[in-house]
């Protein structure tokens, strides 16, 4: 568990991060989402104390982070960044063992660990071990980044933009792999983004911050349904609303007897794919199939009301 | 910053007054000097050895800058493009022959006097003007040359209008060092009976004279120390010109 | 824009008109010593006719291979081949020459031969721009041809030539010279290097100190030599005499340690500017992705900044070699010996022989020095040159 407590940063008397207090459970993902400007890096980078807090403090798993010099600290925590910031000069083998170097593993022990790690990022480690992140696609360097903040099992991965530089194909297919992988792993993880589709899509929990402020901390749910500021609501679209809703919830939750005509739709599927797929070809209704085998449907109307039934 | 402010006017009144009125300098060189031996030199004016110094150092940097840029100008048009390799070997291997070499190496050809020294610092002075300059023809915006050419100027015009005055900051710099490199050159030259101030020191050296070694080598540094300077001042005020443009 | 064709090489066509023009120049020198001036002799009333035909014919054959662009490997062959033609016509002018001609006669390349030499030096750098070789290739290349050129001068092939009998009634200073001139230009880059290397590194880490460091150590590097050499002069005087045994160990006005210092502050500049400018080379997230996993600063210097920085660094030292090996024969007028002696001894005495005995040894090692170091430069790079 973090404890985020009151923590404050003060540039030339101007309060970048304003006395900041927020919880983040074990095993989950928290995505702290704010225009540019909004304090959320600073936020995110006084967790590993690459900004020392004006005032205010962090527990990792009850311990405060001040209690550790700050590079020992750092260890601890992957941090993984736009623009990946891998070592040019080193192969993704050596970049992956980084921290593990820093840590002192037995040789042994860090290949294991770099192979298992590649193998996690659908990389085959014969192959990619010994390449230099030159010689390597924007998201395959994009995942040895991300590889390498997990490399030492860290507490708590913090994530700054890490997808802000890959285009939208591969930002979308990097961020279901981090799902996967967090959910493989368990990892606890704080993301920064200015993206709130990235955020909904992403998050267990979503944080908006606004000049220095934490404004809203809830669920994505609650983020769209209930906005506690009219900032908020700007930043999740008012036309966008019942669709970034719908869009969090899954086909399954709505599934019932019947049959319907047409192609089918998988039951993880969002009910934003299952409305996406009603319109686009005039049907009232959509069959739904798990492993190969119809299991019922999703109809138009019940897509209708779930969307006006505020939780 | 605040320090040139103070120290720049000094300097160049120190400068005018050795050169000008070199006898005032008595006193400060006498412990130099030997028994009973002249201190202050004054077989030719200094007046007219400054003159004569810098004038060869201008007439050579400036025939250097002509050709150079006309060069650079040529290499980087696709008509020229065969050249560049080469260009690129002779400015690198070029700079690797010492100044004073290549002095040494014009008296056989020319004999001896101004011309060697003119033709040694014309030379040597191409080389980082001519590699300035095409490091700044070549790497010109792509942005800003895409929107020259789609405004419809020709090629006459976006050189004249767009690439030389966007180039001039790091020509500029290649000038500087040509500059600096020539003043010093030409300070040798004396040693080849071309008149410039070197004389003062080389005179200080064969007479085991301190004082006028001195007294040359102040000159000859103070000189050399608020040229490059006035240049460093010219070159930011153009990049900031720049700067401020495009932005 | 006309191009020269897909065959024609621009530069090989421009190369084969100078070279033909210079064979038309006069190719050596014959004078009666070695202080008047000579006679020029053209190329073809060198020696007999067989003989200088057969160097003409490798000359111009060479010329001509370089002028087809598709096979840079012709070009580098015709570049050499010319070269050999060159060499050849100098072996068999100089005894040619010299026969008859008197006890003290002096024979010597002119200006028609260093124009070819010129243009074949330009015409191999061509071909070699063209094929790229790597660094082992090059210095292969450079032993090689510094191997030729031992084997030449070893042989008394050109013994005849003036500025190698020049050379054979100096041997022994010559090699004085050599040695002090090693010891100049390599001694003053060590102290350099010592001082320069963590100043850098200090100057790295903080900004007041680059701030201060920095544009005093470019003023330094903008007094002229001579200049900056006679002012050692008085300081290095009042050392020797003040402080007790200094004259003991050679500090006086001057002589060796004034140069020496001259040297190595004119050193500092490239040493701790491209220091400072390597160590901040590295790419900014990857700083910050080495602050952010726990790197401690020493640990970022000695594992990102410096092996990414190193090309830069070492580029700084091939600066300060090249530049000092020049600027030691400045070292000559203050009696610090090395090359430069024999540069100002023979301005004095207008002999142009002794001139040329210190000047192109000088050349060439400043040219070795750089070629070498490039080769080192591009032997540290970090990563191979690889496009995805």
């Amino acid at each position: 568990m973090i404890e985020i407590d009151r923590i404050t940063k003060t540039y030339n008397g101007v309060r970048a991060v304003d006395s900041v207090t927020m919880t983040v459970e074990t095993g989950t993902i928290t995505v702290i989402v704010g225009t540019s400007g909004s304090g959320k890096t600073t936020l995110l980078r006084m967790i590993n104390r690459l900004e020392e807090p004006s005032s205010g403090e962090v527990r990792i798993n009850g311990e405060s982070t001040l209690a550790v010099k700050p590079h020992i600290l750092r260890r601890r925590i992957g941090y993984a960044i736009q623009g990946h910031g891998l070592f040019p000069h080193h192969t993704v083998a050596r970049n992956i063992a980084a921290v593990p170097e820093l840590l002192n593993w037995s040789a042994d022990k860090i290949r294991a660990r770099v192979d298992e790690l590649l193998t996690l990022f659908s990389m085959e480690p014969a192959t990619f071990r010994d390449r230099y992140p030159a010689a390597l696609s924007g998201g395959q360097q994009q995942r040895v980044g991300v590889a390498r903040a997990l490399a030492s099992r860290p507490d708590l991965l913090l994530m700054d933009e890490p997808f802000g530089a890959l285009d939208p194909v591969i930002r979308t297919r990097a961020q279901e792999d981090l799902r996967r992988i967090q959910q493989q792993l368990g990892s606890t993880i704080m993301l920064v983004t200015h993206d709130m589709e990235e955020a909904m899509r992403l998050g267990d929990r979503v944080a908006v911050m606004d000049a220095g402020r934490l404004v809203q901390h809830g669920t994505p749910a609650e983020i769209i349904t209930r906005p506690a500021t009219d900032f908020v609501a700007s930043m999740v679209g008012e036309v966008e609303r019942p669709l970034r809703l719908l869009s969090l919830v899954p086909v399954s939750d709505l599934v019932e007897a019947g049959t319907a005509e047409g192609e089918a739709l998988q039951v993880g599927a969002s009910l934003r794919d299952a409305l996406s797929a009603c319109l686009w070809t005039g049907r009232s209704a959509v069959p739904v199939e798990q492993d190969g085998r119809r299991v019922g449907r999703v109809t138009f109307d019940a897509i209708r009301a779930r969307a006006r039934v505020h939780p | 910053m605040r320090i040139g402010t103070v120290l720049r006017p000094a300097l160049v009144l120190l400068l005018l007054a050795l050169v000008l009125r070199p006898a005032w300098f008595t006193p400060v060189f006498a412990p130099f000097a030997p028994q009973g031996g002249p201190v202050i030199y004054d077989r030719v004016s200094l007046l007219s050895l400054s003159l004569s110094h810098l004038g060869l150092v201008a007439a050579a940097s400036a025939a250097a800058t002509l050709i150079a840029v006309t060069l650079a100008i040529l290499v980087t048009r696709p008509a020229g493009a065969a050249f560049r390799p080469l260009s690129r070997t002779i400015t690198n291997m070029g700079q690797t022959f010492p100044p004073v070499a290549v002095l040494a190496l014009a008296v056989p050809a020319l004999g001896f006097g101004a011309g060697p020294t003119l033709v040694a610092l014309f030379l040597y002075g191409l080389l980082p003007i001519f590699e300035n300059a095409i490091a700044a023809l070549s790497t010109l915006p792509p942005a800003t040359m895409e929107a020259a050419r789609g405004i419809g100027l020709n090629r006459w015009q976006r050189l004249v209008r767009v690439e030389l005055p966007l180039a001039l900051p790091v020509i500029l710099t290649g000038i500087r060092l040509s500059v600096v490199i020539a003043l010093g050159t030409a300070t040798i030259g004396s040693t080849v009976a071309a008149r410039t101030l070197g004389e003062v020191i080389i005179a200080g050296l064969l007479t085991n004279n301190t004082a006028y070694v001195l007294q040359g080598g102040l000159i000859v540094g103070l000189f050399a120390v608020l040229i490059y300077d006035a240049l460093v001042q010219l070159e930011v005020r153009l990049a900031r010109r720049i700067g401020a443009q495009s932005s | 824009m006309t191009q020269p064709g897909r065959f024609v090489s621009a530069p090989g066509l421009l190369f084969a008109a100078l070279g033909l023009g210079a064979l038309l120049a006069p190719f050596m020198t014959i004078s009666a010593n070695r202080i008047v001036e000579g006679q020029g002799v053209k190329v073809w009333s060198l020696a007999g006719a067989g003989e200088t035909l057969v160097g003409i014919v490798a000359v111009t054959v060479g010329l001509a291979l370089g002028v087809p662009r598709v096979w840079p490997r012709l070009r580098l062959g015709g570049a050499i081949l010319g070269l050999a033609g060159l060499l050849w016509l100098l072996m068999q002018g100089a005894p040619a020459l010299l026969d008859g001609a008197g006890e003290y006669a002096r024979v010597s390349p002119a200006i028609g031969f260093w124009c070819l030499f010129t243009v074949l030096m330009l015409l191999m750098a061509d071909a070699l721009a063209d094929l790229t070789p790597g660094p082992f290739a090059r210095a292969g290349l450079l032993t090689a041809v510094l191997s030729a050129l031992a084997l030449v001068l070893w042989s008394g092939a050109l013994a005849d030539l003036s500025v190698l009998q020049e050379f054979a009634s100096r041997k022994n200073g010559f090699l004085d010279a050599a040695l002090r001139h090693l010891g100049l230009a390599f001694g003053s880059l060590a102290a350099a290097a010592v001082i320069g290397f963590p100043l850098g590194v200090l100057c790295h880490g903080r900004a007041d100190l680059r701030g201060m460091t920095l544009p005093v150590l470019s003023f330094l590097q903008t007094i002229p030599s001579l200049a900056m050499f006679g002012l050692m002069i008085p300081i290095f005087s009042w050392v020797g005499e003040t402080v007790p045994g200094a004259q003991a160990i050679g500090i006086a006005g001057i002589g060796f340690a004034p140069a020496f210092v001259a040297l190595v502050l004119y050193s500092l500049l490239p040493v701790v500017g491209n220091t400072v400018a390597g160590l901040a080379s590295a790419p900014p997230a990857a700083i910050e992705a080495a602050r952010g996993m726990g790197m401690t600063p020493g640990q970022r210097l000695v594992r990102v900044e410096l092996p990414l920085g190193l090309p830069i660094i070492l580029t700084g030292v091939r600066i300060v070699l090249v530049q000092n090996i020049g600027l030691a024969v400045i070292a000559g007028l203050i009696g610090g010996g090395g090359f430069g002696t024999f540069v100002f001894q023979g301005l004095n005495q207008t002999a142009t022989d002794l001139i040329l005995l210190g000047a192109l040894p000088t050349v060439v090692l400043a040219l070795v020095a750089a070629i070498v170091m490039d080769i080192l430069v591009d032997l540290v790079r970090p990563t191979p040159e690889t496009t995805p």
